[in-house]
This record gives structure tokens, sequence and C-alpha cells, in this order.
């Protein structure tokens, strides 16, 4: 059962970062595109997010949830070291949900549009950037548990070069999955040709913090190198994600069909996922001086983790049906028929 | 202001901010689907516009209500992380298929906001329905994590630790019925008045007479039942309480001293030093009975509670009073209002029932406020009641007073803005709603 659980908390990361930064990155695209073309991406953006953004979110709390339920230990040391990230991050979160709404549920539509859109933007950089952070700090080997002065303690896990860079390649990531996810939801070609741009900027800009995570790493003393080549899945992993890579590029440059690129790029970031997490499986947070929080040696008791994953399994019947539906229903093409 | 007490504020706040919003997300869809039924079968466009004019409220106060929430979600681990490592396997169940519950909602509620005209209108209909049904479960659901934390089930707890675990009993503890059950007709009562409340004010403004009048009906209807069921549930929880938070009762009630016939205090300023009730009025015997079921029975007071082991009592009986006072006040409105329905059709136009109801319209959700006041600092000083204690629990991070400050203007400032859209939204009837009837 330990196993169902520990199944169900990855693809929960991994569907919030596919779902939810492709949410994210709906903002940051708002917020890097030019003053004249912003309204029209807006638009579409929000035409392709409005039913579905609540959802894409959930994944967040699915994987929050099972944390705490199934391995306590790692949610409450995460949660007391990190603490400051986190409370950024959850403002951002704030910020972000409700501004989205106001700005299409205000009943007057006048100045503060303006408002609500800047808070949207910033806010939909400043919440992955944070999500990034902790991420890293995650696997930074810089919480210590130990530790008794404030800096130590709650600041010095995560203001670091390593959690910082991440934090930015995971912004590029948002952007980038939410231009590859735009180009299919516009019907002009001007527009897809902007889209398609976009997409090739934020993949260029997820290459450029990718290599400055590699140096910061390095910088750090933290071998990523060897985390991410010194196995055989990482390894495979890591050419996929280069090969899909190309693929895609070859696709985009030869206007190819659009559920291929989505889904080449849903592959590539899975890869990523993959090789960052099998090589420390069952370990999830790396403490200061190579102790492990580990999902097998701080998991639960048994009862717990037996009902956590009928939970979960129960939900996924109710759960995954309606949700391929909603996204069935709203897809483009029948989008545009209304 | 210390680091625990700035916790525990920076804890009520947020779940005082959040429950408003959830009370909303819960109860609105069961008043859309109401008017919405009411549109398919009778084709009168006004039920239509009744429908999406509320959907845009519930709108704005699901994403707030949806962003709190997950904020919550956090901060127990943020604030209690003592108490988050010990309980969250224990009472985690609940939070678990909650998790379902809201995600299901999440997306009947994309089908139905943004589903009109796409979808046969039943299936259409059936979706807000979902809404609600889903919104309601969550509730329940995490209505029973927090009657966990007042009487903990489902773990045998040996020199300090925490043995035996079984989520499902945890979830069934003792407590969850009764609370769940005086939540849900409270979140029932607060919504049915605080919108009735606003239509009501509208049509005694004769703005959209026909609009407002028809809006007021569903809300009213479903306000005035909850009112009349809740002190039925009301004394089913106080009966519970009594049972298994003796401390927590006498609190509530001001009740200090232990002895046969025990009085129901009215009112009053409790002294905790000298240990009585200042002008307050006694009713001899009705506590014993309210509590028992007869005249004699003493009820255990705080003078049988170890000092350190009793709530605040001051605080716990001002809300207390301040909830069953306000209920009552909404029991008699709703009782007006029947009489009305039954009885004297002629008062249903006249304004001074109106205006009973626009006095009532924050009453349920100050009664909301004050009831988990007293279910919050009734359980002090513990956080799960007799295992581990509060101050015990807390995160070891200083300067969380600052924290505080930033969510309090964080809360602030979000209230302000949904109370701005919400007039908004109101203001713009005429031109988006009711176009037909325009105001006097």
């Amino acid at each position: 059962m330990i196993f169902v659980v520990m199944a169900y908390l990855w693809a929960a990361i991994l569907l919030y970062i596919l779902l939810g930064g492709a949410d994210f990155g709906a903002g940051i695209i708002e917020l890097f595109t030019s003053e004249k073309n912003k309204a029209y991406t807006r638009n579409t953006m929000y035409q392709a997010i409005g039913p579905i953004w609540e959802a894409n979110h959930m994944w967040l709390i699915i994987a929050i949830v099972v944390l705490f339920v199934g391995f306590p230990e790692i949610y409450t040391t995460v949660s007391t070291h990190l603490h400051i990230p986190l409370v950024i991050m959850l403002f951002g979160i704030i910020a972000r949900g409700t501004a989205f709404t106001f700005r299409h549920y205000d009943a007057v539509k006048d100045n503060m549009q303006k408002v609500y859109n800047r808070i949207f933007v910033y806010s939909s950089f400043v919440t992955p950037f944070f999500l990034g952070v902790i991420a890293g700090s995650a696997v930074s080997g810089r919480i210590d548990p130990d530790a008794n002065d404030f800096l130590n303690a709650y600041v010095y896990p995560w203001l670091n070069w390593f959690s910082v860079t991440v934090g930015f390649f995971t912004v590029a990531i948002c952007g980038y999955l939410a231009a590859i996810f735009i180009i299919g939801e516009t019907n002009d070609d001007n527009s897809r040709v902007r889209f398609i741009r976009k997409a090739k900027q934020m993949n260029l800009a997820a290459a450029v913090f990718g290599a400055l995570v590699f140096w910061a790493a390095h910088a750090e003393g933290i071998p990523l190198d060897k985390w991410m080549f010194d196995n055989p899945i990482g390894i495979i992993a890591i050419i996929a994600a280069v090969v899909s890579l190309g693929m895609l590029w070859y696709l985009l440059l030869k206007k190819g069909k659009i559920i291929i690129i989505r889904v080449l790029a849903g592959f590539q970031v899975t890869m990523i996922l993959l090789a960052i997490t099998i090589r420390h499986y069952p370990n999830i947070v790396i403490l200061k001086g190579g102790r492990y929080l580990s999902l097998l040696e701080h998991a639960g008791q048994e009862k717990t983790i037996h009902s956590l994953a009928m939970a979960l399994l129960l939900g996924s019947i109710l759960i995954l049906p309606a949700l391929f539906y909603l996204l069935y229903s709203f897809r483009r093409s029948d989008v545009a028929e209304h | 202001m210390n680091d625990f007490l700035a916790a525990r504020s920076q804890m009520a706040l947020s779940l005082g901010f959040h429950i408003v919003f959830s009370c909303i997300g819960m109860v609105m869809p069961f008043f859309m689907a109401v008017a919405h039924f009411l549109y398919i079968r009778t084709g009168n466009d006004i039920y239509k516009n009744i429908t999406r004019a509320w959907s845009k409220g519930v709108a704005i106060f699901f994403a707030t209500g949806a962003v709190s929430g997950t904020v919550l979600s956090f901060e127990l681990g943020l604030l209690w992380p003592e108490f988050m490592k010990h309980a969250g396997p224990i009472f985690g169940m609940p939070f678990s298929l909650e998790g379902t519950a809201f995600f299901i909602e999440a997306i009947a509620l994309g089908f139905f906001l943004y589903g009109w005209g796409r979808f046969n209108q039943w299936f259409h209909w059936i979706t807000g329905v979902v809404v609600g049904i889903s919104g309601l479960v969550s509730g329940i659901l995490v209505v029973a994590a927090n009657a966990w934390m007042n009487s903990p089930a489902g773990f045998d707890f040996v020199n300090g630790q925490y043995l035996n675990i079984d989520p499902i009993k945890a979830m069934f503890n003792d407590a969850w019925f009764s609370q769940a059950l005086h939540m849900c007709i409270a979140a029932f009562a607060a919504t049915g008045f605080a919108v009735a409340g606003i239509h009501a004010l509208m049509i005694l403004r004769r703005r959209n007479i026909a609009f407002h009048t028809t809006a007021f009906r569903i809300p009213a209807l479903f306000a005035c039942i909850a009112a009349v069921l809740q002190p039925l549930s009301g004394d089913i929880s106080a009966k519970d309480v009594a049972r298994r938070q003796p401390a927590k009762l006498a609190a509530m009630e001001a009740h200090f001293k232990t002895e046969a016939a025990s009085p129901l205090v009215i009112g009053g300023i409790p002294d905790p030093v000298a240990k009585e009730v200042k002008y307050g009025v006694e009713i001899p015997g009705l506590l014993s009975f309210m509590v028992y079921s007869d005249f004699h029975t003493p009820v255990k007071g705080l003078d049988q509670i170890p000092e350190n082991d009793q709530p605040p009592v001051a605080i716990t009986h001002y809300a207390f009073q301040i909830m069953v006072g306000l209920g009552m006040i909404m029991l008699g409105i709703a009782l007006c209002y029947f009489v009305a329905l039954i009885r004297k059709k002629s008062w249903l136009r006249m304004p001074w029932l109106l205006r009973l109801f626009v006095i009532a319209t924050p009453m349920g959700f100050i009664a909301v406020e004050a009831g988990w006041t007293v279910t919050e600092v009734g359980r002090q000083p513990w956080i799960i009641n007799g295992v581990m204690r509060t101050a015990d629990a807390v995160t070891p991070m200083p300067g969380i007073a600052y924290s505080f400050y930033i969510f309090t203007a964080v809360y602030i400032s979000l209230s302000l803005i949904v109370t701005f859209l919400l007039y908004r939204q109101i203001r713009m009837v005429p031109e988006i709603y009711d176009i037909q009837t325009p105001s006097l």
C-alpha cells in the first residue's frame, strides 16, 4: 500500500507541475508580452484555462494532504524550516487565485482591471518561483533540524544560489508549458507564430536557467551532476528529454500537429522530474550532514497508509472521469462552436 | 505579542475568514439549484437571471474560499508542527476524503459556471447540485477532523506515544455527528439570512422589485427552516459537550460551582477571580434540566476542574451568549415569516417584515464566528483534548507576530475587495440581470 501512496504523491506533483505549471505560465506569458498584444493573449489564455483553473490547483492540495497524513515528519520538518518561502508562496496563491477570479467576475469593467491584471501577472511569477525555491531547498542538504540560530534554521536552508536558480528554472518551465499549450488554443496564423516564438524563448530561458542550476549546485557543493548521470534511469530520462526537445523544435518549425507537440513537452518535463527523483528514491528531503527523510522510513503506521491509499483510489475513480470530461468538453474545437 | 499568542491569533483569523467563504460556497449552490430548477420548469427568465446573478457571487466566494482553504492546509504545519506530526496520521482520513470532495466540487463548478447553453439543461442543473453536495460533504469532513480534536479517538496514548492508530475510528469520533449537524444548519441559516437580507434591502429601496422579491423567497425559506432546526441541534450539541468536555460546558455557561439544581446563567459578567457571575440572570435548575433532563442532577462546574486545565471563561461565555442570543432572534424572525406564509399573507408585503430580515443580514455569520470561538477557545488549553496542550504544539520559529500582522492585512484587504465586488454586482443588477423591470 505504501507504494500506491508514493505513486499518487509522485503523480500529484507531476500533474501539478504540468497543469498547475501551465496555469502559472499563463500569467508569466502575459507578463512578458508586449503591451499591444496583452489583451489578445489574456483573452486566449482565459478561454483556455477559465473552466479548469480551479481543478489545476487541486493537485497541490492532494500532494500536501498525502504528505501530512502519510509522512507527517517530512511535512512538519519542511514546514518548520522552510516557513518563510512557504508563507510567501501562500500569499502568491491567495493573490493569484483571487485576482484571476475578480478580474473576470467584477461586474464593472473599469480601471480596477489594471489592478487585477498587475496582481495576477506578478503573483503568477512569484508563486512558482517560490515553489521552485522550496523544491530546490528540499534536496539542497541545507535544512538543519539541529540548528539553533534563526539564520541557519530558517533562512539559509532556502536562501542559497541553488534554491534560487531552481526557482527561476521553475518559472521558465511554467512559461514554456503555457506557451506550448496556448499554441493549440489560437485560430489565426499570426498569433500562432507569436506563441511559437514565445515557446522558443521560454524554452531557451529554461535551458539557460537549467545550466545555471548546475553551476549553482557546483558552487554550493551539491553533487547534482552525479545525481543525474551516475545511474542508468537518470541517464535514459535525460537522453529522452533531450531527444524529445529536439523533435519538439523540429515540429514547431514544421508546424506539426499540436497534440504531438504538447505530449512531447509533457514527456520532457516528466523525464526531468523522473531523473531528479529516481536517484534519491525513497528519500525525498536531504538534510544537512547527509541525513535523509525517507518515504519508507518516515511513513505513518500501516493502518494510516492503508486507509490513505484507499481514499486516494476511491478519489481517483470519482475524479479522473469527471476531470477528463471537463477537459474534453472545453477543448478548443468545442469552444469555437459556441 | 508573543509567538504563541500570535500563532493562535493567526490560526483563528485564517479559520474565521475561511469559515464565512466555505459556508457561502456550500450553501449558495443549493439556492442556485432551486432557482435554476424553477427556470427549467417554468421557463421564466427571472429565475435564470437570479441563478446567473448568484453564480457570479458564488464564483467570487468560491475562489476566495479555495485559496484560504489551501492556505490552511499549509498553516497547520507552519504553525502547529508538533501537533501535525502526531495528529496528521490519526485524523488525516477526513482530509484525504475532503481532497476528493473538493476536487469534484471544483470540476462541477467549472461545468456549471461555463456550461450555460453548452450542455443538456438537466445535466447542467445536476452539475450545480453536485457543487452543493460535494461542498456540504467537504464541510462535514473538515468538521469531523475538528471534532476529533475535541473528542480524540482511534489511537492509544501510552507514555507519550500514539499507538494502534485507526483512522476510521478517529473520523467517526463521538463529536463528529453533533458538530457536523450544527455546522451545516448554521451554514444554511447564516448564508440564507445574509442573502435574504440583501434582497430585502433592495426591495425596501424599491429597486428591481420583481427580481429581488423572487430572489428573496428562496434563501428566506432555507434560512427560516434552518433557524427553527438549529436550537434542536444546539441541544444535542450541548448535551454531548457536557458529557465529553465538562470544562467547555462550564466555561460556556460560566458555571463556577458544582451544585444540585444547577442554574442557567443568562448574560452577566464572569469574574474568574471571585469565581462568580455578576449581573447575570439565574434560572435555578434549568442547566441541570438542559443537560440531564431533570432539575436536580448537579452539573460539573469549574471548581472540579484543575486550574491549569480550565479554558478562558469570559471569552467562551460571551461568545456562547452571543451565539445563543442571535440564534433566538433568528428563530423569532423565522416564526414570524412562517406565520406570514401560512396564515397572514398580508404580512409578506409589510415593510416591517422585510426590515427584520435586513437587520438579520449579518446575524447568522456573527453567530457562526461566535460558535466557532466557543468550540475552539472552550477546548483550551488543549489542542487535542486531554492529550496535547496547544502551547506544546506551536512552531519553534520566532517572529510569528510579523506573519500574523501581514496575514491580518491580507485578509482585511481581501474582505474589503470582496465586499466591493459584491456591492458592484448588486448595483449592476438593473443593467445585467433585470432589464425588463427598471427601478422605480
